[in-house]
């Protein structure tokens, strides 16, 4: 199948003193210059196929959200390539990403902020699609919006009410509505479902899957949820601190996850039959901090398996099995 | 087409309708009603806006027309004092002027120079915190240390400073309210932009491609409107008392247009010779004016504010 | 085992502008001690309200109506203001979703706690310092000397939450209510603060009201669930029971619309609808807009509470596998 995109060596960073006053501290007697750079995105690659739902996952902390800001250019990349159907992006002026702009959209984490409590919900459409020249003129406009709204599954009526007058499911709703209007080939979903209630979430995931058989869209799925990460990708990748640290197809993760961290993320999830957390050791610790990255492997100090190469160098990607990779010196 | 023109009929009447409505049963009125403070500062609010607009059509003179003053009613106490003529309740000045005409005419004077300075200043102000905000990095440094420079010198010394610089007049004193007034708007506006920025939904107007002006003016402006709001009821009073000061100073509105700081000096010259009523008159009349204001902001202020809820 | 907790009939309603909305709506349960109680259900369900009613912290415009809240023999809703801060912090404790807000970011951690123990035990300093240090390693803190002298933004997410806990436990507490204590932390510190809440209780022998939307979370944890919908419970009883065995159709659309890590589906089953405008709820049974087997008796009539099993109680007309009992 083709590649609908391909990211190569994807790096973020972010410089937490914002001017040069601010690098210069006082310590211990003597000016120091500190640099505090955030390193958010370390050296990523992955592709997604056309018409595939690839995932990242990973806990907060660990550079999805960036990675995905990054890849539809709401943050300029520090370095690395993103290509969209072959077209390099990476490095391209605002004006010429228009048109890419309009091939791929955003599905944003919280109802509650991702919609301009000033605007009507049918102004919300609209604007966009006459934007990119989807409609015509503002009846064409008015018509196709009604036509996705009801997609999404909200009434014509609703229309023209404003956001605050929905429930959080709605207005997530709303918010796919408006990534839709201008008929995108790409989506990507930051956490969707991860601010609404349990019966919700699977009425927007279920909206989610329904919408990608009709337009054939592909996605790029944000979450930290596993079991909702399960349900709906083909393809995922398990972040950590900034890393791909292992990444291959449904399968292979969750009948055959390799990398310690993965083991770690399973047997931390809580369970319905009630038994995981009695049985699991889980792990121990925090994330460490991204603006003073550990050496070697960044996951060393609290991995079960440790070696001493661990501390030193850290793992090249390796394919275990045909398209799945980790990064461990394990394997 | 029928069926189209249908559509969109509908969703106009329904939106028009509606919004009365939802307006009039909203939080904000049933909150309105029950604080009496909101309901004393529109009062107050209102009788002062509707004196100064159709107050002249019945006062006994026009203050501004010599042919209307005889000067043999000069020095006439207020009605209820003895040798007071009930024809000119607040008394009179030293010219024969009545001073409930005085006051009425000069507090549309001052409302005035109150509203448009505060439109003018707020013009500015917004322009240029939206700006701030916005972009970032140096323009946005550059701003505000502008602001922080011009908020290091007290408000009233700079006005004055300005007023001599430019003379007396309307005009002038605009000007002078505007330059003084634009820090607290570019820094308030500043402020909220910074925070409206960061939200998802600004996020999805750039993920769409839309240019950076239609932006600001159809996404952030209309979300930083409540705080300018509250800030402009605020700064209206205080401008009225900006333009008293420096009108009683002697600085502000030419003398033949005077404002009510101006009746205020007129009646200081003659305060220790028992004359108390032509200053002390105006001066109640322009605190009842900014405490009104002020009530009324207070509301506004605790209401629309949402980071005080 | 002792009830250390009952409620009987309580309602806590809030009265706003746009009308009364019935946030806590005839609600009986109890809490033996040193049980672990999992209360669902999704926003709006009045799981929370049910909580913070239980040690009488609703603000206005919300108000506790009627009911009984008794708490180790006496009704906490006939004491006075000054009584019931004796009760909180000492006998019952909160845990707060939101470990960033619920500490005060001016004073270090070990003011905090000691001004805990200062209010509730009779301690000399030196006596504060060691319990002190002693509720942190407790929680899995290293360095407690020294960590006592840090500031809550010197400690992480999880670790902040494991503060929280060590003061909740300061003053030894019978009960302690957890509103969402996980909510706002990743998985793999999840299960850290969940096994160490597991871990105290059966240590101190306290009983916890633990309150979440998390059905995984809960039948980790609890001995028994109420399952909360529209301020009134729907289903009661044991976690085997309630997971295994529900009869109530609200959580069964629960149970289902969880995609499970361990099965395969290709389409989640959905509750359809939304939650009801709670100013506006319908006749008759709240679930019965949503309801699959909604019925003519369910539009009009609510149903009580029933028992259908031991210690297994649910408020539906139509019970799913009734025959089973």
């Amino acid at each position: 199948m083709e590649k609908i995109l391909s990211v190569n060596n994807l790096e973020q960073k972010f410089d937490l003193n914002r001017g040069i006053l601010d690098k210069i501290k006082f310590r211990n007697g003597r000016f120091i210059k500190e640099e505090r750079i955030v390193n958010a995105v370390n050296d990523i690659s992955f592709d997604i196929k056309q018409r595939e739902v690839f995932s990242l996952v990973g806990e907060s902390g660990c550079g999805k959200s960036t990675t995905a800001r990054t890849i539809i250019k709401l943050i300029e990349p520090k370095g690395g390539t993103v290509k969209f159907k072959g077209n390099n992006i990476t490095n391209i002026s605002g004006n010429e990403m228009l048109k890419y702009r309009k091939k791929m959209q955003m599905i944003f984490q919280d109802p509650y902020a991702s919609l301009n409590p000033r605007q009507k919900v049918i102004d919300i459409l609209v604007e966009p699609m006459l934007f990119h020249k989807v409609a015509n003129n503002l009846q064409e406009a008015r018509e196709k919006a009604l036509d996705i709204l009801e997609k999404v599954g909200l009434r014509p009526e609703q229309a023209t009410r404003y956001p605050h007058q929905f429930s959080g499911g709605q207005r997530q709703r709303i918010g796919i509505a408006r990534a839709l209007a201008v008929e995108p080939e790409f989506i990507i979903a930051d956490e969707p479902v991860s601010a609404l209630d349990v019966s919700i979430q699977a009425q927007i995931l279920n909206l989610l899957m329904e919408l990608k058989d009709e337009f054939n869209f592909s996605y790029l799925f944000i979450a930290h949820d596993l079991s909702v990460v399960k349900h709906i990708s083909d393809n995922l990748g398990v972040m950590y601190l900034g890393k791909i640290v292992e990444k291959g197809s449904k399968e292979h993760i969750f009948n055959n996850s390799l990398h310690p961290y993965t083991k770690a993320l399973f047997s931390a999830i809580p369970r319905l039959s009630g038994t995981n957390l009695r049985k699991s050791k889980g792990i121990e610790g925090e994330i460490p901090s991204p603006i003073s990255l550990p050496s070697g492997c960044f996951f060393h100090e609290r991995c079960p398996y440790m070696k001493p190469i661990c501390r030193e160098v850290m793992p090249e990607e390796k394919e275990v099995e045909k398209d799945h990779f980790v990064l461990c010196h394990l394997y | 087409m029928q069926v189209q023109v249908k559509t969109s009929n509908a969703l106009k009447g329904s939106a028009e309708n509606s919004k009365l409505k939802t307006f009039l049963s909203s939080e904000f009125i049933y909150n309105y009603k029950r604080s009496p403070t909101a309901i004393i500062g529109s009062i107050i609010t209102i009788v002062v806006l509707l004196t100064a607009l159709i107050g002249p059509f019945f006062t006994v003179q026009n203050p501004y027309d010599m042919s209307t003053i005889d000067l043999s009613d000069a020095y006439k106490p207020p009605a209820w004092i003895e040798g007071g003529d009930s024809n000119f309740i607040l008394g009179t000045d030293q010219q024969g002027r009545d001073i409930l005409s005085a006051i009425v005419y000069g507090s549309r004077i001052s409302l005035i120079i109150g509203v448009a300075g505060t439109l003018f200043a707020s013009i500015i102000g917004i322009t240029l915190g939206l700006v701030s905000g916005y972009f970032g990095g140096r323009v946005d440094a550059l701003i505000m240390r502008m602001a922080d420079i011009q908020l290091s010198f007290p408000t009233m010394l700079i006005a004055l400073f300005l007023m001599t610089f430019f003379g007396r007049g309307i005009g002038n004193i605009l000007i002078a309210l505007c330059l003084v007034g634009w820090v607290r708007y570019a820094r308030t506006v500043r402020g909220e932009t910074l925070t409206v920025k960061k939200k998802e939904y600004i996020e999805a107007t750039r993920v769409i491609g839309l240019p950076n002006f239609k932006i600001i003016s159809k996404h952030v402006l209309p979300n930083v409107f409540t705080s300018i709001i509250v800030l402009s009821t605020i700064q209206v009073g205080s401008f009225i008392l900006t333009e008293a000061t420096l009108s009683f100073l002697g600085l502000g509105v030419p003398v033949t247009r005077p404002s009510l700081g101006m009746l205020c000096n007129n009646g200081f010259k003659v305060l220790y010779s028992g004359l108390w009523w032509v200053s002390i008159f105006p001066g109640l009349y322009i605190m009842l004016i900014v405490f009104g204001i002020n009530l009324l902001g207070d509301f506004l202020r605790d209401e629309l504010n949402p980071k005080l809820k | 085992m002792n009830k250390l907790l009952e409620v009987k009939g309580l309602k806590t309603y809030f009265h706003t502008f746009k009308g009364t909305v019935k946030a806590v709506d005839n609600v009986s349960f109890d809490i033996h001690e040193g049980e672990i109680l999992g209360v669902v259900g999704e926003s709006g369900g009045g799981k929370s309200v049910t909580g913070f009613s239980v040690i009488r912290l609703i603000d206005e415009p919300g108000q506790i109506e009627s009911g009984e809240i008794i708490f180790n023999g006496t009704n906490l809703l006939k004491k006075s203001e000054s009584e019931m801060n004796k009760v909180r912090g000492k006998e019952i404790s909160m845990v707060f979703q939101d470990p960033m807000t619920s500490l005060n970011p001016v004073y270090t951690i070990g003011e905090q706690m000691d001004e805990v123990l200062l209010l509730h035990e009779k301690l000399n300093k030196h006596e504060r310092r060691n319990r002190c240090i002693e509720l942190l390693k407790d929680v899995g803190i290293s360095n407690p000397e020294s960590r006592l002298k840090n500031y809550p933004h010197q400690f992480s997410g999880g670790m902040r939450q494991r503060v929280v806990i060590a003061i909740a436990l300061a003053a030894n507490p019978k009960l302690i209510i957890a509103d969402e204590p996980t909510t706002a932390l990743d998985v793999t510190i999840q299960s850290q603060i969940l096994k160490l809440m597991k871990k105290l209780v059966e240590e101190h022998g306290v009983a916890l009201m633990l309150i979440t939307h998390d059905l995984a979370v809960v039948s980790e944890m609890a001995d028994r669930i109420n399952v909360m919908y529209c301020g009134k419970i729907v289903e009661s009883g044991y976690t085997r029971e309630i997971i295994e065995n529900y009869t109530h159709p609200y959580t069964e659309g629960l149970l289902n619309s969880i995609p499970d890590i361990d099965k395969d589906k290709s389409k989640l089953n959905t509750i359809p609808g939304i939650v009801p405008n709670m100013f506006d709820l319908p006749k008759g049974c709240n679930f019965s807009p949503r309801c699959k087997n909604c019925q003519d008796i369910c539009l009009e009539k609510e149903p009580k509470l029933t028992e259908i099993g031991e210690n297994h109680y649910v408020s539906c007309h139509f019970p799913l596998r009734k025959e089973a009992n």
